[in-house]
């Protein structure tokens, strides 16, 4: 069978639909290309080969009895934070090597009801704490540009597959930027909805008030078929907004003529690569052909949003954590003298050095005494951030600047440096603080090539209009449609 | 904000992770230039500002009172370190 | 001892009688096999999320209106963070700075009838711990979550209790309003509920003492010998010049001594803050209307009611309205149309003896409200009287007849009213009483009731005591 595979999640659908093709042939595709290339790119860390060959005849066997589902037979591969009944789940991380989920989450639920056959797991930074994938505990994930370079994270599995063709779509978390970052690195579309439009349940939690789920793929389109599928409403979450379901593509034929887009001073500055802020500049060009006009507006403190997000996602995690003890799952040290030894080495020998700095650093900011100078001065920041950007949606519809200051980086680069590390989410940690949906779409290369992209940020709830004008964006550039050669 | 090894030692502690002495060093070294970076948000005045833990403001969704979970042991303790009889098993723990 | 003060403040830990857990759709049945009432979220899995309990949330407001205490329309769970192998997330979700309920309080009666009102800080919501076994094990101990995330009201009082009695007293009475409200099922064996007492002494008007916290009593015998030991305890310390140590202790019911069990040196550091899988709860006007409206009527309004409605005395309505099983029983006895005062009588009385020495609760009696009601209707009718009475109630006790007139009729125990038959009786009795008629006449009123004992023998019990009196007097002129 020939199968392009850089076909985009809408064509593998019509493909479906008129049966030019069978999900069992898509599936033993994506599965070939990733026996051939995963083990250069790294970006799978499980795979389930009859599993997912059941799945896909179960998805055939459905259409020719003449069931539909809106993505029937579409692969899409997982990152390896979501549950999945009956597949090992290990977050990235040694804590949880040989963990089988016990159920499913229902993002994955929700997109198996819509059809959706599961490639497998996808490699990641340690419980998604990292921005360069190299703190997975099963080595890093290499980008499909240039192997060199790091994919980015925390989801560098999810880009590095889809920028390869491993899968045609995928799912990430964005805690901080773990979505939007690596889609820039990958030349990929991102999106992290609104806080509450996706479903935590069987996500394992990294930081609870931060953690959203989001699709991966090449376009735009693409992102809003996934999200038709993954978001809505679940009892099982207490964060979850109980709103009626909606469709994210119903907008995005509209032209864009009238849209205004702000373009914060603060994300323009001087802390940004020049190459990448050419491309945007550029890209912003395209926007005005296509009738927006741009405003320059101020976040004035949304220059604490790293800090305020070192104090509130460490916390968070410090304490989501604490459940990997070695009692009733996870890795359990060998030799130890007592129950707190027991605890204290499972911990120490189970997670990385990343993730134990963080859970360190929450453990202080919550003790004694220093509550309130940590996470209660950093909640405070969140709300005026929020309010920042509430005055900034008086003046635009939209606010764009780039995804990331830099591009992708050599490994290495920043391994030592946690600070390095962590500037690198300076523009995509504020909407996570606020809950604001945002998304990444590619939009040029810097000098070496390198891509870039372009972040944009909406209003709550405001999905089906970042999508039209990413999808607008997308019908008048072919940035997206670049692949890598491998 | 500067933090001592007895720092490192007191939170290693009650997070529960064995740090040993020749990792302290090292360990303080780093969180103190993250600290450095977080601190840089305690100039900011926020009298009287209304903290934020979630975008939409929400409010907790309640669930009728009902049982809906059935037993499920068998699958819940298949990744357990340890179990018999039904029961999870930890070091003794001495009270 | 006289010169030491006591100071004593309870933080009593009721499990709300919710059929779920209070974040879990598992079930809070008592006695199952292990961990098989552990869901995911009990278990603390990975991905595993909190969701509410609209009935925990309830209960917590009702019991918050029956104390006149401040409901607070929006509380804030919180993390209480902590390693320990019962605590499978590695922290408790409760309330810490905004709990549910703030202020109220409620009044005591001690034994001898004085009353004190206890002023209460908080109740706040949070979710029980696992359970370890310790000795099925050899090198191990065993974790068992059934338990894990049952609803507990924690209800916290000031330090303002003074003496054992006083904190016994106040956990009786808090254990009935509990049961009273249908919030808790008051079940002390099982843990339903738990009094966790704060005491320290100190000389009068000096400043509190350090307190030593005893944990975990499930019964008020256990209390009041735990509060003791710990009292003699500290005083011999300071006494003998030492300091009181913050401290944990447990109390030993084989020994009936405390010993400390961790002391707050060890540092516990919870590292409270909002818990992010669960946003405020909000109490809206809807909530509270509903709860409001359908509050039971509580023990202090039942005993006014009953003094005013029924004529009761305020003796008898206390009792009487102590618990609602037993007020519960009292009306319907009532409602059948037995006289008030009588049927107060009978319970305080005779039944509640004959309950006590069978060891039943009043929900267990085989003489139901209406059983009682038709003895109650047959002794002010005339029919029987009370000693006849109380062999009617043993009958129907013991489930022969179904009410008193079947057992009155099987039994012939119709008293004798037939003014021409007691004549006859006491004819044949005086013939024979020679010598009781002569000191009666000499004015020994004692002698008349001897002579009414034998009538009243020679009838079996059923003649009418006050028609014989009368006869008898009119006989001797």
């Amino acid at each position: 069978m020939s199968w392009n595979a850089f076909a985009t999640v809408a064509e593998t659908k019509a493909a479906l639909e008129a049966k030019e093709v069978s999900a069992v042939d898509l599936a033993k595709h994506y599965l070939d290309r990733t026996a051939q290339l995963n083990p250069g790119l790294n970006a799978y860390i499980t795979l389930n080969p009859e599993k997912t060959l059941s799945e896909a005849l179960s998805t055939d066997n459905k259409r020719s009895k003449g069931e539909v589902a809106p993505l029937l037979g579409v692969p899409i591969a997982h990152k390896d934070i979501y549950l999945i009944d009956g597949w090992r789940t290990t977050c990235g991380s040694k804590m949880l090597e040989n963990f089988v989920a016990p159920y499913t989450s229902t993002v994955v639920k929700y997109m198996a009801d819509a059809g959706m056959v599961t490639l497998g797991k996808l490699n990641m930074d340690e419980f998604a704490m990292g921005s360069s994938n190299e703190t997975s505990f099963f080595g890093p994930v290499k980008n499909p540009w240039d192997t060199s370079r790091v994919p980015g994270g925390s989801s560098g599995g999810s880009a590095a597959a889809v920028a390869a063709g491993l899968a045609p779509a995928s799912t990430g978390t964005d805690t901080g930027g773990s979505i939007r970052q690596p889609a820039m690195f990958c030349n990929l579309t991102g999106l992290k909805p609104t806080y509450g439009i996706c479903s935590r349940y069987g996500i394992i939690a990294f930081a609870s008030s931060l953690d959203q789920a989001g699709p991966f793929a090449q376009t735009a389109e693409d992102c809003a078929l996934l999200l038709n599928a993954m978001a809505g409403f679940d009892p099982r979450d207490a964060t979850s907004l109980d709103r009626p379901k909606e469709d994210y593509t119903r907008d995005l034929a509209k032209p864009l003529k009238g849209l205004r887009i702000g373009l914060p001073k603060e994300f323009f500055g001087e802390g940004n690569e020049p190459g990448v802020l050419k491309a945007v500049e550029a890209a912003l060009d395209v926007y005005r052909k296509l009738g927006a006009t741009t405003v320059e507006i101020s976040l004035p403190n949304v220059k604490y949003s790293v800090p305020a997000y070192y104090v509130v996602a460490p916390a968070e995690a410090s304490s989501n954590l604490s459940r990997f003890d070695g009692a009733r799952f996870g890795h359990r040290a060998k030799d130890y003298d007592d129950i707190v030894d027991m605890y204290k080495r499972s911990r120490a020998e189970g997670f990385g050095a990343e993730v134990k700095r963080r859970i360190l650093i929450g453990t202080y900011v919550l003790s004694h005494g220093y509550y309130d100078a940590y996470y209660l001065q950093a909640g405070k920041l969140r709300r005026l951030i929020a309010e920042d950007f509430k005055k900034a949606y008086e003046v635009c519809d939209v606010v764009i600047g780039p995804t990331a200051p830099e591009p992708a980086f050599q490994f290495g680069a920043k391994a030592d440096d946690p600070v390095k590390m962590y500037l690198n989410d300076i523009y995509t940690i504020c909407a996570n603080l606020t809950g604001q949906p945002a998304m990444s779409h590619p939009c040029g290369v810097d000098e070496n090539g390198l891509h870039v992209g372009m972040q944009i940020i909406g209003n709550y709830l405001d999905e089906a209009r970042m999508l039209n004008v990413a999808h607008q964006y997308q019908l008048a550039t072919d940035w997206h449609k670049k692949h890598p050669n491998i | 904000m500067s933090l001592s090894a007895q720092d490192i030692e007191r939170i290693a502690h009650l997070a529960r992770i064995r740090v040993t002495p020749d990792e302290v060093g090292q360990v303080q070294a780093k969180l103190e230039g993250i600290f450095k970076l977080i601190d840089d948000m305690q100039s900011v005045n926020t009298k009287g500002v209304e903290p934020m833990s979630h975008g939409l403001d929400m409010v907790l969704r309640l669930r009728d009172d009902a049982v809906t979970e059935k037993n499920d042991r068998e699958n819940l303790q298949r990744n357990a370190p340890q179990a018999a009889e039904g029961y999870f098993l930890v070091p003794k723990v001495i009270e | 001892m006289s010169q030491w003060e006591i100071v004593i403040g309870l933080e009593t830990h009721v499990q709300l009688t919710t059929a779920s857990k209070i974040f879990s759709g598992a079930s809070t049945a008592f006695g199952a096999e292990p961990n098989t009432q552990a869901s995911i979220v009990d278990l603390a899995m990975p991905g595993a999320l909190p969701v509410m309990n609209k009935g925990a949330a309830e209960r917590a407001v009702k019991f918050g209106l029956a104390i006149g205490a401040n409901i607070n329309r929006r509380s804030i769970f919180a993390r209480k963070n902590y390693f320990y192998p019962d605590l499978p997330k590695g922290y408790q979700i409760s309330q810490f700075e905004t709990p549910i309920v703030q202020g109220g309080g409620l009044t005591i009666t001690l034994v001898d009838g004085t009353t004190k009102f206890i002023e209460l800080t908080r109740a706040h919501l949070e979710e029980d711990a696992g359970k370890s076994v310790h000795d099925q094990f050899d090198r191990e101990s065993g974790v068992d979550l059934n338990r894990a995330g049952t609803p507990l009201l924690e209800i916290v009082t000031e330090p303002v209790m003074r003496s054992a009695k006083e904190a016994i007293a106040y956990a009786k009475a808090l254990h009935g309003l509990v049961r009273y409200l249908d919030i808790c099922d008051g079940n002390m064996q099982e843990g339903s509920f738990r009094c966790d007492v704060n005491v320290s002494v100190r000389k009068p008007g000096e400043p509190f003492g350090t307190r030593r916290e005893i944990k975990n009593l499930n019964s008020f015998k256990f209390m009041q010998q735990a509060i003791d030991y710990e009292v003699r305890w500290q005083i011999e310390q300071i006494e003998d010049g030492k300091k009181i140590v913050q401290a944990t202790v447990l109390f030993n019911p084989d020994t009936g001594e405390t010993r400390a069990m961790r002391t707050k040196e060890d540092a516990m550091d919870y590292r409270y803050f909002p818990d992010p899988d669960l946003p405020p709860l909000v109490i809206d006007d809807a909530m509270f209307d509903r709860i409001k409206a359908a509050m039971p009527e509580l023990p202090e309004a039942k005993c006014a009611r009953f003094q005013s409605e029924f004529k009761l005395p305020e003796y008898d309505a206390r009792l009487l309205s102590l618990d609602s099983a037993t007020a519960k029983y009292f009306e319907d006895a009532v409602k059948s149309g037995a006289d008030a005062k009588l049927v107060a009588n009978w319970i305080i009385g005779e039944l509640s003896a004959t309950l006590n020495r069978e060891e039943k609760t009043i929900e267990q009696s085989p003489v139901s409200a209406e059983q009682l009601a038709s003895v109650v209707a047959r002794i002010s009718d005339g029919t029987i009287s009370n000693k006849i009475a109380k062999t009617v109630f043993e009958s129907l006790w013991n489930g022969d007849g179904k009410t008193a007139d079947d057992v009155i009729a099987a039994k012939g125990l119709k008293q004798i009213s037939d003014v021409g038959a007691i004549e006859k009786i006491v004819e044949e009795v005086l013939a024979k009483s020679a010598a009781q008629i002569a000191d009666y006449k000499s004015g020994k009123e004692k002698a008349l009731m001897s002579i009414v004992g034998m009538v009243m023998k020679a009838s079996a019990g059923k003649a009418n005591p006050a028609q014989v009196n009368e006869i008898i007097k009119k006989k001797l002129g």
